[in-house]
């Protein structure tokens, strides 16, 4: 009963999402006030269905319903509680369903933090973001439906994938989704402004927020990902260049492309049509990902076993949302004007070197992503594109990037000096550079690649922070330094703190990518492994019962000179209703170093108490990566909460002279 | 500098930059694509020598040998038409086992032997890389009259050394 009542919840939201679309966006193109004020109660309405079909279906997870065929593939009675409720977005149907969600619960905080937008952009926002919601609700009900019957029901269920019981399911897919769907409503924004013809800088000031809270979500979402995969897979690696960490990762760069672009529009009105289309188009990323994903056509971890029918529908609306902005923004991107004028040194030059590095950088992923796809269709053969590529192609490109992040802040508006603003620097250019000369030999060996990745986050880290203090010097009113360093407002701190963020960041993955180290080696009990200054010692393996699953439990001493030695337990589990063992890693982390060990295989399956393979890594520096990242993050969370953001129908809000 | 040249400067910038980034990709593009090919490929020796290429199928059940030291193992790799002898070294990933479908990237040597860098695994048991199933498709029907696998491998290999 309670299946059918969330299906019937989806059917019912179908309509109202169609007709609250159509009615609202019609509204606000005729001026129409009572057709544009059934925008608010309309998106409500769909929030409130949407959410109550997703509670039915988690209803059935937790309650072991396996009568409905989406749960007696995703669950299991003997599966702990906590992923039957993450399970929901374990499987296709599930994660499309939370997908949807998170385009509701977005349209409903648009429509309740919304009150100093007019009436008719309002509408208009709220009116694209139906749209696109019915357009999911059709793909989930014609292609993809979770509630879908099981006759006779199951007595037991088939169980979530093994290497999804891990708390990675429970937080990756939701941030995830936050930020792939939280796009929207920078593309909502886009489109109505496209449609109205209007766009100043109180559009951008209103945009803004929203752009920055995707971005944040997302780019958690991603960490998240990446630090799972890492301990997880068993490999140590912490990014793939896979095309579904690709699909996430192309509206990250898109997006983070259209926050700097957003800055130059609210503040000197230029960059508007540069502006909406990176809207558009990052929004466009987010919905390619969905279909790289979702489709089946490649071969990944994500890559549910789906049928055609679903790639060729994600792929009509794909090409329906893309090509139809983009015929909008050729119609009317005229009318919405360019902007300020700006020298060739500028703080707008700059922010336009930015983009053009991300966009560039955007082009380069897809492009190898989308690259054995093509190939496949022309039928030339079966290619992949590797990690060589990517790292032979992206690193260049964010080079001279990561350089101007330091260089950014310090230009003026309109008009700036290179030379002052290297003067300005000469201390923390200095430092930056003694920092690439000498921090990499704390390893052993200086490596050119480690010194120029700690030469550009050291240069952004010292930049900002020099940036940030002169800063907080001239607007000094009394209290001193630190009273005045602590009144800079919201947005400045979470700018600087994104940068350092980003700084952490490339500390962490160029000292990791140099200098981490792995030896892969035949243990018997009791033999040692030597990396760097920590010694491994194999003390045996026994075998442990889990809820689900029977382990083979290793244990191995981790011994370094003025130390307490630790225990690491690496496991070989295998649950009972899967045929093949999952790796589950061991690991000691620590803010300069992970020490990372991980059970191969037995030598003789027969007797696992003897020798095994054993992998042992020692990662310098890995933990930064997921740091810098979440600083970023929290950067583009402090910004969004900035005082400016919240003022309640403000005049129109001045342009910086 | 008028306004204009700046421009114009600032968009010949622009556009070397671009070339630039086009010229990297197009040579990084060139360089490291993998093929992929199927055991009966490289029977009729289609497959490049000394370069990167993926090949995939099933792995033979009872072909699966570690070495000595532990850490390599060899196992061979067919369509049910032709086969290819496999040696890697490092750890399996947990879903590669015998009479499963798999691919391996590497190069082959001179001997025949293909030396693999990566064993890609499936990420679930119930599926089957694409490029696989449609490899032994593809050989299956080729085959239709002569059910007999001919698989040879060669001299140089021995899996227990």
């Amino acid at each position: 009963m309670i299946p059918e009542l969330g299906l019937f919840a989806l059917l019912l939201a179908l309509p109202v999402a169609l007709c609250t679309g159509v009615l609202a966006l019609w509204g606000a193109q005729r001026g129409q006030a009572a057709w544009m004020s059934l925008a608010k109660p309309g998106s409500v309405a769909l929030a409130l269905l949407v959410g109550f079909a997703y509670l039915c279906l988690t209803w059935a997870f937790i309650q072991n319903d396996f009568s409905v065929l989406y749960v007696a593939q995703q669950s299991s009675s003997s599966l702990p509680l906590v992923y039957r409720i993450a399970g929901v977005w374990g499987g296709h149907e599930g994660s499309l369903l939370l997908w949807l969600l998170m385009l509701a619960g977005w349209a409903a905080l648009v429509r309740f933090f919304s009150r100093a937008l007019p009436e008719a952009l309002r509408a208009r926002v709220l009116g694209v973001l139906c749209l696109v919601a019915a357009g999911f609700l059709l793909f989930i009900l014609f292609t993809s439906n979770p509630f879908l019957r099981l006759l006779p029901g199951a007595a037991e269920g088939r169980e979530l994938n093994p290497m999804l019981q891990d708390p990675g399911l429970v937080l990756h897919p939701p941030l995830l989704y936050m930020g792939y769907v939280g796009f929207s409503v920078a593309y909502a924004f886009a489109v109505a402004a496209l449609l109205s013809g209007r766009l100043d800088a109180a559009w951008a000031r209103w945009s803004r927020p929203w752009t920055l809270a995707a971005w944040a979500f997302l780019t958690l979402g991603i960490a998240v990902g990446s630090w799972w995969a890492y301990y997880e897979l068993g490999w140590g690696g912490w990014w793939f260049w896979d095309p579904v960490e690709n699909a996430s990762f192309m509206p990250w760069l898109a997006g983070t492309a259209l926050l700097h672009s957003l800055a130059v529009t609210e503040k000197r009105g230029s960059f508007k049509n540069w502006t909406v289309l990176l809207a558009v188009s990052t929004f466009s990323l987010s919905l390619l990902g969905t279909f790289l994903v979702r489709s089946g056509v490649l071969t990944s971890v994500h890559a549910f076993a789906s049928d055609p029918a679903r790639g060729i529908f994600i792929l009509a609306f794909l090409v329906a949302v893309i090509g139809a902005s983009l015929l909008l923004f050729v119609w009317r991107a005229p009318k919405v004007g360019l902007g300020g004028r700006f020298a060739p040194v500028s703080r707008e030059s700059l922010l336009l070197v930015n983009n053009l590095l991300l966009a560039a950088a955007t082009g380069t992923v897809l492009l190898g992503t989308l690259y054995p796809l093509i190939v496949d269709a022309l039928g030339v053969g079966k290619i992949s594109v590797g990690p060589p590529y990517f790292n032979a192609v992206f690193v260049p490109v964010m080079m001279p990037l990561l350089f101007l992040v330091g260089i950014g802040p310090f230009a003026r508006w309109k008009s700036a000096s290179l030379i002052e603003i290297l003067r300005v620097n000469k201390w923390t250019l200095g430092i930056a550079a003694l920092a690439a000369l000498t921090l990499p030999l704390v390893y052993g060996e200086w490596r050119p690649l480690a010194a120029l990745g700690v030469f550009l986050a050291a240069w952004i880290f010292l930049a900002a922070t020099l940036h940030f203090v002169r800063q907080a010097r001239a607007t000094q009113g009394g209290g001193g330094l630190f009273a005045s360093v602590l009144r800079q407002p919201l947005h400045f701190w979470g700018m600087h703190l994104a940068h350092v963020g980003l700084a952490v960041f490339v500390a962490g993955v160029s000292i990791v990518g140099a200098y981490e180290a792995e030896k892969s080696v035949k243990m018997a009990p009791g033999d040692t492994v030597d990396i760097y200054v920590y010694r491994f010692r194999f003390l045996g393996v026994q075998s442990v019962e889990g809820p689900n699953y029977l382990a083979l439990r290793g244990e191995m001493e981790l011994s370094e000179d003025g130390r307490a030695p630790r225990r690491l337990f690496p496991e070989k589990r295998f649950y009972h209703h899967s045929a093949m063992p999952m790796t589950e890693a061991a690991i000691d982390a620590g803010l300069w170093r992970d020490a990372y060990v991980a059970l191969g295989e037995p030598l003789d399956r027969e007797r696992p108490d003897g020798e095994w393979v054993v992998r042992v890594y020692v990662k310098p520096l890995v933990d930064w990566i997921w740091g810098g990242a979440t600083l970023m993050a929290l950067g583009g969370l402090l910004a969004l909460l900035d005082r400016r953001y919240r003022r309640r129908r403000a005049a129109t809000p001045e342009i910086t002279p | 500098m008028k306004a204009r040249h700046q421009r114009l400067l600032l968009i010949v910038a622009a556009l070397g930059a671009l070339a630039l980034i086009a010229a990297l990709v197009f040579s990084a593009l060139k360089e490291n694509v993998a093929f992929f090919y199927s055991p009966s490929d490289i029977k009729a020796n289609k497959a490049p020598q000394n370069k990167l290429f993926r090949v995939g199928g099933q792995v033979e059940v009872g072909s699966l040998k570690r070495q000595e030291d532990g850490v390599t193992v060899r196992f061979v790799v067919t369509d049910n038409i032709a086969c290819v002898p496999v040696q890697y070294q490092g750890v399996l990933p947990d879903l590669f086992s015998e009479g499963k479908g798999a691919v391996v990237q590497g190069r082959l040597n001179d001997d025949g032997i293909f030396i693999a860098q990566e064993v890609i695994a499936k990420h679930d048991e119930n599926y089957m890389p694409p490029e696989v199933a449609q490899a032994m498709q593809t050989a299956h029907a080729e085959n239709a009259g002569n059910p007999q696998s001919q698989c040879q491998l060669p001299d140089a290999w021995t899996p227990d050394p």
